[in-house]
């Protein structure tokens, strides 16, 4: 007590152990597995194409919190690095740096800070900055390198008349819903194509894909550390996957000939990246359980349709980023379950 | 293991002080007795200043039926009737007495003999409770006789005994289980006869296994009484909650624990009443716990109200150097305390001393709608949303949004992860709702 006097202020006096910062380290925690695959699948390229992502990212938030919004530094709560993180992980391991920078200027510049900063920012930044780079450079942006291993372990190689196209060098490749989509295209039935998958390498993160898309397993130990600290609840995740695991289930009992079966779709592309880490952007979802469970089945229905009969093989980011722009309504409409208004039993 | 199952927190426990047996506070030189230490209206003054008066009577008399006795809590001169501040600084019209000797009334029966039986009828019993002024001793303090009188047309089946005890560091009323087992288990019997209930449970939450387990095996004498272990769950001690968790009613928004059959007591009320009943003793001392992390003796003491609150702490070692926060009652819901020399109530169920680092509130940084404050919110409100638009001063919507059943429990402030004082806004746009609610009653009546 300084000077005989006491500090007073209305109740609750004390404040738990949560913190900003401390939940985005628990989401980088988290993305360790998948990255760690990602460099394992991709090496130096995949560590050098999220290092620069990181840092475009942060210092692009430092520059215009301090130079245009004129504020307190923002970089502290580590919300950038995490923006940052999922940016790279979204990217192939080929783009070049200054279009990676560009991203991030995107990302951090236009889906973030200028509404805000942290908070304010009805899309997913990481998602805004992805989705103007794969319009803006559509072949740099789907232009994956296959990694080696596909060949090796699955005995069976892409086809490479496919590849002969692809602008990087020989062994790029489209990613597998890229791949699936066009073979379905040119008359291929599911049948051929699934003797030349192995979903032990998608499991493992033996696929071409994005950096952090590679990895089923990496992805899904990440999520169950976030659930174990509580940073998630498991209504955004499980309502994606699910409803993508209905919705394919179906298309595949109809025609299992030409829709791929229900485990392909949640093992290839975006599709746990999206549900585990880019969903469940606390910012951009709804606030209720009910609220998430809705956003997550809107999320997991438009993917699917995109992949199914959309011009793109993947629709993971469209997808968030179409709920995203729902979730103002989403929480609007869907409130939580108060206390006491449906009783159970009254005397 | 029951429980209430809507939102909740787990604040750390920090019960220091829950292997301090109950001591008597030793009298202190003088008493200030606050007229209004209830819900409702203040008590009138019935002695006059320089009049002799003695431990255990009434000096003060209920001013309609929403109100309570005060009684002395020492014996000697009444010095003033006047305006006294208390913990927050706020004048209110009080009584104070010179302590001399300590001679309480003859009617009292001060041996520690335990008296089981009671052959009162009700009638009797709830008269000894009113003129004993006891009030629900938890902190609510709100007059045990009008819950004990049912309205016509109402019928309560169950009784529960709050012995939850979910704020952080209070000790009291786990101290009180643990030495006055057996007078608690009689009160609530008593309690179970003045309501007419053949059913009565006393919800302990299972961080006191030793209180469960003595009561438990006490209660075997009373075919009307069981203990309930609860899992440790913040707001637990709310009555809503633990009637949801104990009996699985929920109370409707806006309507009270009777409108479900239920009356909730404190297990210091049924404590009081035991008192009251067998040995007509009036409320006049309760137990207080007296904690925190850096203070020299923790302790649970039995103070007579009245007593100022910086002699409690003088008593514990002194106001260590730390110390840059004082609170009466516990942390999550207790207040502030602007005045030390304040005194202690009928309300005062701990003196909670809290360090400077911890005292000063952390920055506010923005929300991230991590929709944490919805998830603890044991009404299923939304606190980001209540607090931003009273914040913004749109009270028309507030009352849309149920802001009135928000029962300040702090759990939201206490998890936010950008330290938002979410609270402090959801309190002005209640009040400011509760407000225009009155005034729209008024006019309507008009």
């Amino acid at each position: 007590m300084k000077n005989g006097k006491l500090i007073v202020s209305p109740s609750p006096h004390i404040h738990g152990p949560l913190s900003t910062k401390r939940l985005m380290s628990d989401v980088l925690i988290a993305l360790i597995p998948a990255f760690i695959v990602s460099v394992i699948v991709y090496g130096v390229n995949a560590l050098i194409v999220t290092a620069v992502s990181v840092a475009g990212c942060v210092l692009f938030e430092y520059l215009i919190q301090k130079y245009l919004l004129k504020g307190e530094p923002t970089i502290g709560n580590l919300s950038a690095i995490v923006t940052g993180v999922l940016l790279g992980f979204n990217l192939p391991s080929t783009l070049p740096i200054w279009m990676i920078l560009l991203g991030a200027l995107v990302a951090i510049g236009v889906g973030k800070m200028s509404f805000g900063g942290l908070g304010c920012n009805p899309f997913n930044p990481a998602l805004v900055g992805r989705v103007f780079l794969l319009i803006s450079f559509p072949v740099q942006m789907t232009g994956f390198v296959t990694p080696p291993k596909v060949d090796s372990l699955s005995g069976a190689s892409m086809p490479t008349e496919i590849n002969a196209d692809a602008v990087t060098d020989a062994v790029s490749g489209p990613t597998l819903l890229g791949y699936v989509k066009e073979s379905l295209a040119n008359g291929l039935t599911t049948e051929d194509i699934a003797n030349r998958l192995s979903y032990n390498d998608m499991l493992l993160g033996f696929k071409s894909g994005s950096l952090g898309e590679i990895a089923a397993m990496a992805l899904l130990l990440g999520f169950l550390y976030m659930l174990c600290r509580k940073v998630i609840t498991w209504h955004i995740p499980v309502a994606v996957l699910g409803s993508m695991f209905i919705f394919s289930g179906i298309t595949w009992l109809i025609d299992p000939m030409h829709y791929m079966n229900p485990a392909f779709h949640l093992l290839t592309g975006g599709a746990i990246l999206g549900a585990v880490f880019m969903a469940t952007d606390y910012v951009t979802s709804p606030m209720s359980h009910k609220g998430m469970l809705v956003y997550g089945v809107g999320i997991g229905v438009i993917t699917m349709l995109i992949r199914l009969w959309g011009s793109y093989p993947e629709g993971m980011s469209f997808a968030i980023l179409i709920m995203n722009a729902i979730v103002p309504l989403i929480n609007k409409y869907m409130k939580p379950k108060r206390f006491g208004v449906c009783p159970a039993k009254i005397r | 293991m029951k429980g209430f199952r809507k939102g909740g927190i787990h604040p750390p426990e920090y019960k220091i002080s829950k292997k301090e047996a109950i001591q008597d506070m030793p009298l202190p030189e003088s008493v200030v007795l606050p007229l209004g230490q209830h819900i409702g209206a203040p008590a009138t003054p019935c002695v006059q200043k320089g009049d002799r008066v003695l431990v255990g009577q009434i000096i003060g008399t209920p001013n309609g039926f929403v109100s309570s006795y005060i009684h002395s809590s020492v014996s000697g001169t009444v010095t003033a009737i006047d305006n006294q501040p208390d913990v927050r600084g706020l004048r209110s019209p009080s009584i104070t007495i010179k302590v001399e000797g300590d001679q309480w009334l003859e009617t009292i029966d001060r041996s520690d003999a335990l008296i089981k039986n009671c052959t009162l009828p009700r009638e009797a019993i709830l008269k000894k409770i009113t003129e004993a002024g006891i009030v629900g001793l938890g902190g609510a303090t709100f007059p045990a006789h009008v819950k004990l009188t049912i309205p016509q047309g109402k019928h309560a089946d169950v009784l529960i005994i709050n012995g939850v005890e979910c704020e952080p560091f209070l000790t009291a009323d786990h101290r009180l289980m643990l030495e006055k087992s057996e007078e608690i288990l009689i009160g609530v019997d008593l309690l179970c006869k003045v309501l007419g209930v053949d059913e009565a449970c006393i919800g302990i939450e299972n961080n006191k296994p030793d209180a469960i387990e003595r009561l438990s095996q006490l209660s075997l004498n009373y075919p009307r009484i069981k203990v309930v272990p609860l899992r440790v769950r913040y707001p637990q001690g709310s009555e809503k909650q633990l009637i949801e968790a104990i009996s699985g009613r929920e109370v409707p928004s806006g309507k009270l624990p009777l409108d479900v059959g239920v009356v909730v007591q404190n297990v210091g009320t049924a404590f009081a009443v035991y008192e009251a009943v067998q040995k007509n003793k009036p409320l006049f001392e309760r137990i207080v716990t007296v904690t925190g992390r850096s203070l020299a003796h923790t302790s649970n003491l039995r103070v007579r109200l009245g007593t100022p609150i910086s002699s409690l702490i003088d008593y514990c070692g002194g106001l260590p150097e730390d110390v840059g926060k004082v609170i009466c009652g516990g942390p999550m819901m207790g207040r502030a305390i602007a005045n030390i020399n304040a005194p202690v109530t009928k309300g005062t169920s701990g003196i909670v001393t809290i360090r400077e680092k911890g005292a000063v509130r952390k920055q506010p940084q923005n929300c991230i709608k991590c929709a944490k404050c919805v998830s603890v919110c044991c009404m299923g409100l939304e606190p980001y949303l209540i607090s931003k638009l009273a914040r913004l001063e749109r009270f028309d919507e507030l009352e849309a949004l149920h802001v009135t059943d928000c029962l300040e429990c702090g759990s939201c402030s206490y998890t936010c992860p950008a330290n938002l004082p979410l609270l402090d806004y959801i309190r002005v746009g209640k009040a400011e709702v509760l407000r225009r609610i009155r005034i729209n009653k008024t006019q309507q009546n008009k």
